[in-house]
């Protein structure tokens, strides 16, 4: 790990969001469209904060990626898997409808973010998939789709949310546990023959999911000859 | 106070031990770093404390252990708001690695800093007085790579990332010096019950 590449020193202030919309992306997951008071672009793989308050002044926070790309408006996409006996994600997915408003600040995160400058290899597991959907998209708004090369992992193809846009040649999606039909690649755990074609030297790899799949990840990386100071890691959850 | 969301009621039983805005994470430990656990060999592991004092100091594996151990039993505090209860470290005390180093008197800070890169600042006064560790067990058993192991910083008081995985020594300075996550927003100290979590908290 070497100096982080941005400095991010200012202030980050509460403001109040807008929902001014909710899509479903596979079960248990869902997106919020929230329009901001204060623009303030993301980095690809930056995340906002969100703070719920009870009446009696009690309140819960969690941190949520943005999954959108920065577009120059007003707006974030934050995507939330529901957690059994989530506080804050039970919450957002029973009782949240378009038109509350919810206080987050952000974005926050100097070093799991891409700037669109460099090329990027992208490895995430699960919810992983997140950050780096704004990294891919944020390639695709710049023009630069050939910048990014994208593996996600997914236990069921049902599991692989934002379906339509991780298609093309820049994503390889494998599955754990059940593959879809006609697959070539038998389900199982990433392995060195999903990691090493998509190494092309000089990149950055961007690592995100659970602690045992980030671990993993990350070994099979430096096999495939990324350079250990060259890899970021964003995990999640608990390990055993 | 901040405003009111909607329909939001909350968990009610609060644990007094819980600082604001954290919650309970039960019988898990999470793990959060920002690059890959190094695999460090304890044969060639070493701690060093260097900068502003009288005797820059090195201690290999087998020194540190050597040291006067202490126990730690209590609660910690992650800034992503998950809180560990009744958590129990044993390593030794930042003070009795200061004492042999003995920082100058103009000394205010220290950055501490990992086999891998990554530095935090502390004021001086948060890693001496009792308040501060260098740990090598976790509940009992040889910290794992994952949170750290061989060896990393305890200072509980402050949220976690200033307890440094995979520690290699301390910078003694006379000035503060923001490390790898207070350079990327987060709070210079991090103090969890003043909810010190990023710049201008």
């Amino acid at each position: 790990m070497g100096a982080p590449d941005t400095t991010s020193r200012r202030t980050l202030r509460w403001q109040l969001a807008t929902v001014t919309g909710i899509r479903d992306e596979a079960p248990g997951v869902r997106t919020f469209r929230l329009a901001l008071q204060d623009v303030s672009a993301h980095l690809p793989g930056q995340y906002y904060v969100l703070r719920l308050t009870a009446e009696d002044g009690y309140t819960a926070q969690r941190s949520y990626s943005v999954a959108s790309a920065p577009d120059g408006t007003a707006t974030i996409e934050l995507t939330v898997e529901r957690l059994d006996d989530g506080e804050v994600s039970e919450f957002l997915h029973d009782v949240v409808v378009p038109g509350d408003i919810l206080e987050v600040r952000g974005p926050v995160g100097g070093w799991f973010a891409w700037d669109g400058g460099s090329p990027a290899l992208l490895v995430g597991g699960g919810s992983g998939m997140v950050p780096l959907a704004a990294m891919l998209r944020h390639a695709r708004a710049l023009g630069r789709p050939d910048l990014v090369r994208m593996l996600v992992s997914v236990r069921t193809p049902e599991s692989l949310f934002y379906g339509d846009e991780l298609t093309g040649p820049q994503v390889s999606v494998v599955h754990t546990r059940t593959a879809p039909d006609g697959a070539t690649r038998p389900a199982g755990r990433l392995t060195i023959d999903d990691v090493a074609p998509l190494v092309r030297g000089g990149e950055t790899a961007y690592v995100c999911g659970s602690p045992a799949f980030a671990d993993a990840a990350a070994e099979l990386l430096v096999e495939a000859g990324v350079a250990p100071e060259s890899i970021r890691v964003e995990q999640f959850g608990p390990t055993g | 106070m901040p405003p009111v969301t909607r329909g939001f009621v909350g968990r009610r039983t609060r644990d007094k031990r819980l600082p604001p805005g954290q919650y309970d994470v039960g019988g898990q430990w999470p793990v959060l770093t920002a690059e890959r656990a190094p695999h460090l060999d304890t044969s060639r592991w070493t701690f060093t404390i260097e900068g502003l004092v009288e005797r820059e100091t090195q201690w290999t594996w087998d020194e540190i252990r050597a040291l006067p151990d202490e126990r730690w039993d209590g609660d910690i505090h992650c800034v992503t708001t998950w809180t560990k209860f009744g958590m129990r470290f044993d390593g030794v005390s930042v003070d009795t690695l200061l004492d042999s180093a003995r920082p100058r008197p103009e000394a205010t800070h220290v950055v501490a800093h990992s086999h891998s890169g990554y530095t935090t600042n502390l004021p001086l006064a948060d890693v001496t007085g009792g308040k501060a560790w260098v740990v090598w067990n976790a509940e009992g058993s040889p910290l794992t790579r994952e949170h750290g192991g061989p060896a990393r910083l305890l200072v509980p008081h402050l949220y976690f990332w200033k307890s440094v995985k995979w520690v290699a020594g301390l910078r003694v300075a006379d000035h503060d010096e923001p490390g790898f996550w207070e350079r990327n927003g987060y709070h210079d100290r991090g103090d969890p019950w003043s909810e010190q979590r990023f710049q201008g908290d």
